[in-house]
């Protein structure tokens, strides 16, 4: 059986690696070479990059910076933020990056993830997802017909069909340019989209559960991860290792996506993989 | 001098790992001129590849650099092959029908069958899809292959591949993935692993280390 991954994530902003609650509030959390080779060390078995910079001079670094933690890593290397066309994803590779992820560039030119997996194979594009949960008053604008919608028929069933009626299923809508821009776009309709674009993975951040430590949204993980036949990454919420073994076993994710808890050494990586191999949850130890 | 043979693939991330852990690659492009001179001339050979087998096949044919293989492989020159560079060492690919390998092991490779989830309860890995992306377990077949020194069985290494090599006599480790395969193979001075070494953290520097070693 293929292990579930551990994925730490580095947020990296003009050269440093931060951290944000709800993607504000940036702290510094170190140098991503350092690490990136200390993660390597614990066992980590991927490593997301994203840039985060707000300047094209903090952008430039970015290069710079894959190269430096691409040297001293052997595991694999996805590098992500800002990425708007095939020559930034084939500069990112050729610099030792292994997948490129892109998010708001996918959502206004969904073409793009089409061209990334003809050129660079699937293996090679995430897709990266930032969903927030819609409010129940806002939320049936899209997929007509499947949410709560028509009252009960009046048949003998009436009163069953009645209570199930009333459940609201919950959704979530995809929100870009770090979670500042709404799409219209539903996120489970969007995820089955890019996978059948081509995208190899999917790296599915809730918005609501972002920075906070409160848990994954399990929920919104499961809705995707059982809609796409391709990797599910979950990412937003991780605090404890319990939040780990719920979003694999409740969420059905394949891999879970964590900065800060890493960072700030709450918990080691191998501590979190003992943890989760005593759970019965399959890692790499 | 390790020679690392570059078909079009990319070899940057092998490079770096044999370079990491203290040897110097000579990257051969099959299209170079003096790559038949440079072949001879390296201690060792390591054949990286992702991709296409038809593609690796036909550029190892019409380089001329497939017979130069072939005889330093005949010569006894220590010869490793990372993914698509185990494939090609078979007789031929399903991926590309009528497309002759290198022959050195028996039978065509052929493409993995994804195994569907019954109950999406633990979620997508609970079946197998193609590719097999990801960190699956090694079976030692062979525990005395100087290749997996120092490998505990069980151990994970890191895959992505749609396609597998039969299990062989020459098979010395496998990896169940919908059903078995050949993951590390040996046949005298040649060796080949499906996996990925330069991206299976430690252990697949172990490997590497292993080889460059022998």
């Amino acid at each position: 059986m293929l292990a579930k991954r551990i994925i730490p994530c580095l947020d990296c902003r003009d050269g440093r690696v931060v951290k944000g609650v709800r993607f504000v509030e940036l702290r510094d959390a170190g140098d991503p070479g350092e690490l990136a080779e200390a993660y390597n060390r614990e066992g980590a078995d991927e490593l997301v990059m994203l840039d985060i910079s707000a300047s094209r001079e903090g952008r430039a670094t970015l290069l710079d910076t894959v190269q430096r933690v691409a040297r001293r890593l052997f595991i694999p290397l996805t590098v992500g933020g800002g990425l708007r066309t095939i020559d930034d994803a084939e500069r990112l590779l050729g610099v030792g990056a292994d997948k490129v992820a892109v998010n708001t560039a996918a959502v206004e030119k969904p073409e793009l993830v089409r061209e990334l997996a003809a050129r660079f194979g699937s293996q090679a594009v995430v897709v990266a997802i930032d969903a927030r949960r819609a409010s129940p008053l806002e939320a049936p604008n899209w997929n007509l017909g499947s949410f709560e919608s028509t009252p009960p028929l009046p048949s003998s069933r009436g009163r069953a069909e009645g209570v199930t009626a009333k459940v609201k299923q919950p959704s979530w809508e995809v929100v870009t340019y770090g979670g500042t821009r709404r799409t219209g776009l539903d996120a489970v309709d969007w995820a089955r989209r890019v996978e059948s674009l081509g995208a190899g993975e999917i790296l599915l951040t809730s918005m609501d559960a972002d920075g906070t430590q409160q848990g994954f949204d399990c929920e919104l993980t499961r809705a995707v991860s059982t809609a796409v036949r391709i990797p599910v990454i979950a990412s937003g919420g991780a605090g404890t290792p319990e939040h780990f073994a719920q979003v694999f076993l409740e969420g059905a994710a394949d891999a879970a996506l964590a900065a800060s808890v890493f960072h700030f050494d709450q918990y080691s990586i191998r501590r979190l993989k003992e943890f989760l191999r005593r759970r019965g949850i399959s890692v790499r130890l | 001098m390790i020679a690392l043979v570059d078909y079009g693939g990319n070899v940057g991330s092998v490079r770096k790992a044999i370079e990491y852990l203290g040897a110097a690659a000579d990257v051969i492009r099959v299209q170079a001129a003096d790559a038949a001179a440079r072949l001879r001339r390296a201690e060792k050979i390591i054949l990286p590849g992702q991709g296409h087998f038809g593609v690796m096949a036909h550029a190892l044919a019409e380089s001329g650099l497939k017979a130069d293989l072939s005889d330093q492989l005949a010569a006894g020159t220590p010869f490793f092959g990372i993914c698509l560079g185990l494939q090609v060492l078979y007789e031929g690919s399903d991926e590309a029908p009528g497309v002759a390998g290198l022959g050195l092991l028996r039978g065509p490779v052929k493409r993995l069958q994804p195994v569907p989830a019954p109950q999406r309860v633990w979620g997508p890995a609970s079946g197998t899809k193609v590719p097999h992306v990801g960190w699956s377990q090694l079976e030692i077949r062979k525990p005395a292959s100087r290749l997996l020194r120092g490998i505990p069985d069980g151990s994970f290494f890191y895959y992505c591949h749609s396609y597998y090599g039969p299990v062989t006599a020459e098979t010395c480790a496998i990896t169940e993935y919908g059903s078995p395969f050949a993951a590390a193979v040996e046949r005298g001075h040649v060796w080949a692993v499906q996996f990925h070494p330069e991206k299976s953290g430690q252990a697949g520097l172990q490997v590497l280390m292993n080889f460059l070693n022998l």
